[in-house]
């Protein structure tokens, strides 16, 4: 496991070496450095190039030797494999102590790449160089504005820590990130992990203060027992979402070639997450929406669920899903809850859980509704729907021909306003509360400008594009706090 | 690392495997070993009709298959006619060979418990839905060893067919702290014996609502380093 002052030098470098930078715009050598950037990293940017040709404004240097001591902590390399070893030596005088490789060939290719990655790691072990990769595709690190990487993109800041074998998963959670607006803290595509491993990186994670939860994507694992007990030491403070590819045995064949490494029966594995307390998902965007959940969420205190809807067939499909849900409970309202939604509402509402308004609400009920139920001590979480609407009809008028006449740009305002509001409302009840309050609608993706996710958005917080989305997020997020529950802080 | 069945592994034989296994409490069925049938009809009465008797030797691993278990004995003559059967139908690469006479255990669900050597995670403890369809129902949950109790109670809540664990069929519900308990003594068993390879609990039969495994197989190998 490398040091702290290892991964510091790797996510919060003072300045970083492109070696192998091109000139020309296809090549690894040129991406990275144009994405760090363009991407506005703050420190030094070095760069080295065999002719000494500049490369996007940056001189460049022939060779480390070229360099000044002291200035860089991490090297991004982007030269073919022979030339590793002389240049880690070389960057390793220069006081570098952290090297990420893209460079292929290494141990996913036969019994010469194995032994030369063999070699690579005995050599970084010696220089006291963390080495991440090789055959990886790169690190972001938005609190030092970072973005070594061969592809895009920058997502925005944020508080999840993601590890990938697999650098495309990178991408796919930094554009899910991008689209959702629930930020990155540190990213990493691990490559080979040759010598740092997945586990390494959410035990980092999970002592930096800009995480707060680990999101990792995972294939074969060589040595499971090491990965449990890694995992183990850091759920029962920092949460761990994980997909696994290679579930299955056709899976698992893709996955033996992809990184050459064993796939184990899907069902110890699965034990092995249950029992370390892992948030394991089934799909990718389940995965991002749980860390996501995990990140902007209070743990609940329990199971017990309301679901509160403006109309009708959304609150029974998610009180279906609830019910059908092995962790989570469609609780019974309690009298005195009734009583006190009776006082704010015509008879015809629902009088049941999910809490349906039935069309019967009037300017502030809502946010007042939704209040009541999170107050109540019988209630654990809440899954809101119907927002954005009237913004949705709101919009329509606004295209239409008839704006702003007729009294039209009154009630365009009125309805933005009004789902700004109970958005507003989720989040504030929910900080209030120290509940979850999770807000769901289709809108989140059919119009994103929609004043209702929007400003779900806007709170820092993620509109689920579904309301049973919402609740596979919302039982990942109970499980773990049950987890959390029986399992004390080493 | 190893594999599940090593080379120099070596299996058991049932009454080998139920002494190596009962000093850590579990609920196995008792039962008696007997060289003649005669001898096997007075076990029998002992032990209390009805039975089930069966052949074993220290080579002899699937019993069933062979048609060397004989169910539902409900008297002595009957007992003494099913031992002088599986007496004859030793062959003689099973060695020496003995009749095993236990008490019939009659439960309408059946689960299976056990533990297996995986090759990366080590030692592993399962706990899953048996009977006939068990194969195809496949509803079986894991852990690593070392587990605690709440690891235990959240084995029985992983399994899908938790109806089963109800009341079942006039039969009361499955006593969740025996099932936890003898997921424990597995543990216990896993923790003191490194060369532990597997066990095997099958059927872990539920009578009364209590589990009771009326077979075991240990298999043994070299002794395994960590993670325990």
């Amino acid at each position: 496991m490398p040091t702290d002052e290892q991964f510091r030098a790797l996510f919060e470098p003072r300045g970083v070496v492109v070696a192998g930078a091109s000139t020309h715009p296809g090549k690894f050598g040129f991406v990275s450095l144009h994405n760090i950037l363009a991407c506005g990293f703050e420190g030094k940017v070095f760069a080295t190039n065999l002719d000494g040709a500049p490369v996007l404004g940056v001189d460049t240097v022939p060779s480390i030797d070229d360099l000044p001591a002291g200035e860089a902590d991490l090297v991004f390399v982007c030269t073919p494999k022979g030339a590793n070893p002389d240049l880690l030596r070389a960057c390793a005088r220069k006081g570098i102590r952290a090297a990420f490789l893209t460079s292929a060939g290494y141990g996913e290719s036969g019994e010469q790449g194995r032994a030369d990655e063999a070699e690579l790691v005995a050599l970084c072990d010696e220089l006291g160089i963390l080495l991440a990769g090789p055959n990886g595709q790169g690190v972001v690190s938005t609190p030092a504005s970072l973005c070594a990487q061969i592809v895009a993109p920058y997502p925005p800041a944020g508080s999840i820590g993601v590890a990938s074998q697999s650098g495309n998963f990178v991408s796919s959670f930094l554009n899910m990130a991008t689209a959702t607006g629930i930020g990155i803290s540190r990213a990493v595509s691990a490559g080979n992990a040759a010598a740092t491993t997945v586990a390494d990186f959410l035990g980092w994670y999970a002592t930096d203060d800009a995480t707060s939860v680990g999101l990792a994507y995972v294939e074969g694992i060589d040595d499971g027992r090491g990965f449990y007990d890694a995992i183990r030491a850091i759920t029962p403070s920092n949460p761990v979402v994980l997909v696994k590819g290679g579930a299955t045995s056709g899976g698992a064949r893709a996955a033996s070639s992809h990184t050459g490494s064993l796939a184990t029966d899907d069902r110890v594995f699965d034990g092995a997450c249950r029992q370390a307390g892992v948030t394991r998902a089934a799909t990718v965007e389940e995965a991002f929406e749980a860390a996501a959940t995990l990140a902007t969420q209070p743990l609940p205190s329990g199971n017990r669920v309301v679901v509160m809807t403006t109309a009708g067939g959304w609150g029974v499909v998610t009180a279906d899903a609830i019910s059908r849900s092995r962790v989570l409970e469609l609780v019974e309202l309690p009298e005195d809850l009734l009583a006190e939604v009776d006082t704010l509402l015509p008879p015809r509402w629902s009088r049941n859980n999910p809490v349906d308004l039935a069309g019967g609400e009037t300017r502030d009920t809502i946010p007042q509704v939704m209040e009541m139920i999170a107050r109540h001590p019988s209630v654990d979480s809440i899954v809101y729907l119907g927002i954005g609407i009237q913004s949705n009809q709101a919009a329509m008028m606004k295209a239409g021909r008839f704006y702003p006449d007729h009294g039209l740009e009154r009630i365009v305002e009125y309805h933005r306003r009004q789902d700004a509001r109970f958005a507003q409302a989720a989040h504030d009840i929910s900080v209030a509360t120290g509940k979850p309050i999770l807000t769901a609608t289709e809108l989140a993706v059919s119009d994103p400008s929609n004043s209702g996710p929007a400003t779900v958005r806007e709170t820092g917080r993620l509109c689920y594009p579904s309301a049973n989305r919402a609740v596979t997020a919302l039982e990942h997020l109970t499980r773990y706090a049950q987890f959390r529950r029986r399992t004390p802080v080493a | 690392m190893s594999s599940s069945s090593t080379s120099s592994s070596r299996t058991l034989s049932e009454a080998e495997s139920k002494e190596f296994l009962a000093p850590y409490g579990l609920p196995i069925a008792p039962e008696q070993v007997s060289a003649t049938a005669a001898e096997a009809a007075s076990a029998a009465a002992r032990i209390g009709f009805p039975v089930v008797a069966k052949l074993c030797g220290d080579t002899i691993a699937h019993k069933t298959e062979r048609g060397l278990v004989r169910l539902n004995l409900t008297d002595a003559a009957a007992v003494e006619s099913a031992a002088t059967d599986l007496l004859a139908a030793a062959r003689p690469e099973d060695g020496e060979v003995g009749v095993l006479v236990a008490p019939m255990i009659s439960g309408n669900r059946e689960l299976i418990a056990g533990l297996s050597l995986d090759e990366q995670f080590g030692m592993t403890v399962m706990l899953g839905v048996g009977g006939v369809l068990a194969e195809a129902i496949a509803d079986v949950s894991i852990r690593l060893i070392p587990i605690t109790p709440a690891d235990a109670e959240a084995m029985l809540d992983d399994l899908a067919s938790r109806a089963l664990l109800g009341e079942f069929r006039g039969e009361p519900p499955v006593d969740r702290a025996a099932v936890v308990a003898t997921l424990m003594a597995l543990n216990d068993a896993a923790v003191a014996h490194p060369e532990l390879v597997s066990v095997d609990l099958n059927p872990l039969i539920i009578s009364s609502g209590r589990p009771v495994a009326v077979d075991a197989l240990v298999e043994l190998g070299e002794p395994q380093p960590s993670a325990r």
